[in-house]
């Protein structure tokens, strides 16, 4: 395993880099999308209650590998720069949105109606309310899941090597298919993504710790 | 011109009828104290009158605009009615000074600085500047209800309702925030209050509604005179039961 690690440093050092890169915009992406269709989800609007409720039923329930080949093969046809890296991103983004979605909506659910009412009598307009103080207590709330999202996002991403999408996983096929080494390589892979999961969780459990005391903006 | 006119007002949840016929106006500088056994639509009527419920039929005018008509910009109302509620419903994320300074400096678009002087200003006046930059779960119930006085107060309201301000606090900070609620009347704001505290509603009502099953039964003028001789059975009979508890 040290061997590949060594022998092979700067494939995996780039394979490294495309994973974290998809996976910052990732989530990124995901968290806008998935707080944008929770409030779908709630939202006293019929038709944007009807859209955010599909939009999170049928992203949800189709493997990622689906929907990532979606976007490499059939998008393409009408965005032609479409290659494999993007394709990816943009499926673990939508995919990873969905569940955030359902996430941040339980967790906006789970903030005192009363929240809600004090900033509505205040003058705040229902977008300023949920703005200011109803989200900010949302995410707080569901910090810990979010962080098993990320994860999970961060996990997922390897589904980029399916895609030739130059990430961790895929170095680490070409890697293993060159040298025959197969458990050496998926042993180095494995490790390189403990190297970035772990930080990940760690740093999402600091979060948790640090926003319980402070207010939020 | 009046601040509120209920004219003929119903309200259903559902097949449920919360209120039923109301006429009530409500001139400005009025202190209105609701009281009436639990049920009787005290909540409901007061929620009303910012828009948090929504009425079924009738007309109610709240400085002039019309809350029925879907022209009238509803946050506009509530950016002149403030509400202070039973369980204070202070922002939890927020510390004390900013749950002051956020309306004034989101909605009425007030500079911090200024927002902040103005906050400084009235935390002194319900006696509690130094608690300023602490959060609301550090407060007990009598200090978040004053700072919710304050919040509404912040957004230089054109009258404030409140729903049973007292009723959650242990009994010997009621006082406190009854003081803070006479300060306020003191300065001719219209309040419309929905209390249990007949000592309020005496001393500090000018006018006292009793509610019954979703009906104004009784709309007096005098409340001292309202409270030695009640003229409605129900009203009657529910002061011999506060009375016999106290
Ligand atoms: N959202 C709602 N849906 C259905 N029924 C409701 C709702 N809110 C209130 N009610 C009913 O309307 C009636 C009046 O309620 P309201 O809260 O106005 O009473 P209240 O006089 O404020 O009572 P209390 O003194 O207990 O606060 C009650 O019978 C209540 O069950
Ligand atoms: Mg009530």
């Amino acid at each position: 395993m040290i061997s590949i690690l060594v022998g092979h440093w700067s494939e995996l050092i780039e394979g490294m880099k495309y994973t974290i890169a998809s996976s910052l915009l990732a989530l990124v992406g995901s968290l806008i999308l998935g707080v944008i269709f929770a409030m779908f989800v709630i939202s006293p609007n019929k038709s944007l209650n009807v859209i955010g409720k599909i939009y999170v039923e049928i992203f949800r329930n189709i493997p990622l590998l689906v929907i990532a080949m979606f976007f490499y093969i059939v998008m393409p046809r009408i965005f032609p720069g479409l290659d494999g890296f993007k394709a990816g991103t943009i499926g673990l983004t939508i995919y990873t949105s969905a569940f955030i979605a359902e996430t941040v909506r339980a967790g906006i659910e789970s903030v005192p109606v009363g929240q809600m009412e004090a900033a509505r009598s205040n003058g705040m307009a229902y977008l300023q309310a949920m703005r200011y103080i109803v989200l900010p207590q949302a995410i707080k709330i569901v910090v810990p899941s979010l962080g098993n999202q990320f994860v999970n996002l961060v996990k997922n991403s390897s589904v980029l090597a399916f895609l030739a999408g130059f990430d961790l996983m895929y170095q680490g096929n070409l890697i293993a298919s060159t040298t025959f080494k197969t458990t050496d390589t998926y042993l180095a892979v494995g490790l390189l993504y403990l190297v970035m999961t772990m930080p990940l969780s760690y740093f999402m459990r600091y979060l948790e710790k640090r926003w319980s005391k402070t207010p939020t903006v | 011109m009046s601040m509120i006119e209920f004219h003929d007002v119903n309200k259903y949840y559902g097949k449920f009828k919360a209120l039923k016929n109301i006429n009530l106006t409500i001139e400005r500088g009025e202190v209105v104290t609701i009281i009436g056994p639990s049920g009787s639509g005290k909540s409901t009527l007061l929620r009303t009158i910012n828009g948090l419920e929504l009425i079924s039929s009738g007309q109610l005018l709240v400085d002039n605009h019309d809350l029925a008509d879907p022209k009238t910009d509803m946050n506009r109302i509530r950016k002149n009615v403030g509400m202070v509620f039973q369980h204070f419903n202070l922002y939890a994320n927020k510390t004390i000074l900013q749950n002051i300074t956020l309306g004034p400096e989101k909605v009425l678009k007030m500079s911090h600085v200024k927002a902040a002087e103005d906050a400084e200003r009235l935390l002194s006046l319900v006696g509690l500047l130094d608690q300023a930059q602490k959060l609301p779960s550090m407060l007990s119930g009598g200090q978040k209800q004053r700072i919710a006085i304050a919040r509404a107060l912040a957004m230089h309201p054109k009258a404030i309702l409140f729903d049973e301000p007292t009723s959650a606090l242990d009994p010997e900070v009621i006082g406190d925030v009854l003081e803070v609620m006479k300060k306020v009347a003191d300065q001719g704001m219209t309040m419309i209050v929905v209390t249990h505290e007949m000592g309020f509603a005496k001393e500090v009502g000018n006018r006292l509604v009793f509610m019954a099953d979703g009906e104004i039964r009784e709309d007096s003028n005098d409340p001292r005179a309202f409270f030695e001789a009640p003229k409605d059975p129900r009203a009657q009979e529910f002061l011999g039961k506060i009375i016999h508890v106290d």
